[in-house]
């Protein structure tokens, strides 16, 4: 998958940079995913 | 190191062992901040009040005069995107992303001085021109540097990116709401506030995009990954110049395919929360409507991502043929839907419906690699954009106006809508023509490998890799 080698993108790097724009992201969908489940129950 | 020498494509291109898989969040870093666009609708109201705080004034600004400021946002990101196309592929996307995070935070700072000082106007320069000028820059910046990443899978990848532009709103519209809060006073509404922060954060979000984003360097190709000697049906092996795609059939049959597939799309998504109600009255409440528009929004963001990923398995101009097939029984569905009073049928339908509306974007940048090769995709990608600003006016037009005439005409409101379904339907059986229509692109317009035009800006600076 990741063509990672000696002295290139570490998993942490990585897992940095998909938590800076998957963590807001996912708590958006949530958001919107538990007001739609109230206003539709 | 200048900041001009940082910006400069040479000083993007990826030493050996950077990870593919960090492209797509820089990328996301970009598409999630403009996807604020499709959450501008939360200031309408509070930027009614700003004078009479609880109620509106006489002075204060009309909701009808506050539209404009989306409409011209999204006029200028077609303009913007078929403008600038060139200079955004022949720049690299570091000096794109991070022109297109100056012009996002100057357009909040400069519309927080126009609320400020009360004048629209300057709102109308701030959010609508220069936002709208980053919306297009923002928007194509980093497709074709994630094509050439992922030349196995770049559906999938093109896909993640727009999927973020969808997603926007879900972190932009409770993040704004807070901040107002927050900012709002008995004597005082805290949009100009709001902005200001709204412009230090996505400011600070693009940049980090800017700054993560690389291009392969020359060569570069996935582990394992075979390319393709030859062209192989509508998969291309060569590049097309930019303007010598407008000469293409191709291209306009494509542009004729994306503006059918989003006026459909786009007149209902709008009109979703009212048509509901008016379709179903009693049975779907106002609270209600509000959780489907809701429903609908994630539907358009996964879409993108769901139906990106899946052309890369069954091609790109059957996908197109999935999106107008089934888009067209669905809309011959909707009024039987309505008839026979099945919510759920009816919710479904324009679930679908609108997955296929999302799904349309972010499949297209994969389409044009297909038809005109990698090398101009993301400039091409920005012409076909225009596509998207016609079809802004067309839909809506159409579901609101033939509504009208229905409804002045007798028609009682539950069936109001049908015609216009029928219509969108049809849309949709001109799409499928135009998309049967897309041919392999003549040989005469590819470019030569002695094209002084196509030079890969960065292919000889071996030595600046970042």
């Amino acid at each position: 998958m990741a063509n990672t080698t000696q002295g290139g993108t570490t998993a942490l790097e990585l897992g940095l940079a998909w938590a800076f724009v998957g963590i807001p992201l996912v708590l958006g969908v949530l958001q919107t995913l538990i007001n739609t489940m109230k206003l539709f129950y | 190191m200048s900041l001009l020498s940082f910006l400069d494509r040479n000083h993007t291109i990826a030493r050996p062992g950077f990870s593919r898989w960090m492209v797509p969040p820089a990328a996301l870093c970009v598409h999630l901040c403009i996807g604020q666009a499709y959450a501008y609708s939360v200031f309408n109201l509070p930027m009614t009040k700003l004078i009479g705080i609880t109620k509106s004034a006489p002075d204060d600004w009309k909701l009808t005069e506050l539209g404009w400021i989306f409409s011209i946002a999204i006029f200028f990101l077609g303009v913007s995107s078929a403008v600038f196309g060139r200079w955004v592929e022949e720049g690299g996307p570091r000096r794109a992303m991070f022109t297109a995070a100056c012009c996002w935070a100057g357009g909040f700072f400069i519309s927080a001085i126009g609320v400020y000082i009360h004048t629209l106007w300057v709102i109308y320069l701030g959010y609508g021109v220069l936002g709208g000028i980053a919306l297009g820059i923002g928007y194509i910046s980093p497709v074709s540097t994630l094509i050439k990443w992922f030349p196995d899978r770049p559906g999938m990848a093109t896909g993640m990116a727009i999927m973020g532009f969808g997603g926007g709103a879900f972190i932009a519209s409770p993040l704004s709401v807070w901040l107002m809060s927050r900012f709002t006073t008995p004597t005082h509404v805290g949009v100009a506030e709001t902005f200001i922060v709204l412009g230090i954060v996505y400011f600070f979000f693009m940049i980090v995009g800017s700054i993560i984003v690389r291009v392969p360097a020359p060569g570069w190709k996935p582990e394992g990954y075979v390319a393709p000697t030859q062209s192989v049906g509508l998969i291309t092996r060569n590049d097309v110049f930019v303007y010598d795609a407008l000469k293409t059939p191709q291209f306009w049959l494509i542009w004729w395919v994306l503006c059918l597939n989003v006026t459909a799309g786009i007149g209902v998504l709008g009109q979703a929360s009212a048509m509901s109600q008016e379709m179903f009255p009693g049975r779907i409440t106002p609270v209600a409507a509000a959780g489907f528009v809701g429903l609908m929004s994630l539907f358009n963001m996964g879409g993108r991502f769901c139906w990106a990923s899946v052309s890369d398995y069954i091609g790109r101009r059957n996908t197109y043929f999935v999106f107008m097939v089934l888009g067209f029984v669905l809309y011959c569905l909707v009024p039987y839907t309505g008839s026979v009073g099945s919510v759920v049928g009816f919710v479904c339908a324009f679930l679908v419906i609108i997955s296929m509306y999302g799904g349309g974007f972010a499949t297209v940048p994969a389409y044009l690699k297909d038809m005109f090769g990698t090398r101009y995709v993301g400039a091409i990608h920005g012409l076909l954009l225009t596509a998207w600003s016609m079809a802004g006016i067309f839909g809506p037009v159409l579901v609101n106006y033939i509504r009208e005439y229905n409804v002045t005409h007798g028609v009682p409101n539950a069936q109001a809508y049908n015609t216009t379904m029928y219509i969108m339907a049809g849309l949709l059986v001109i799409g499928f023509i135009c998309n049967f229509l897309v041919k392999a692109v003549d040989a005469r317009f590819h470019m030569q490998e002695n094209d002084a035009r196509g030079s890969e800006p960065g292919a000889t600076a071996a030595g600046a890799r970042a």
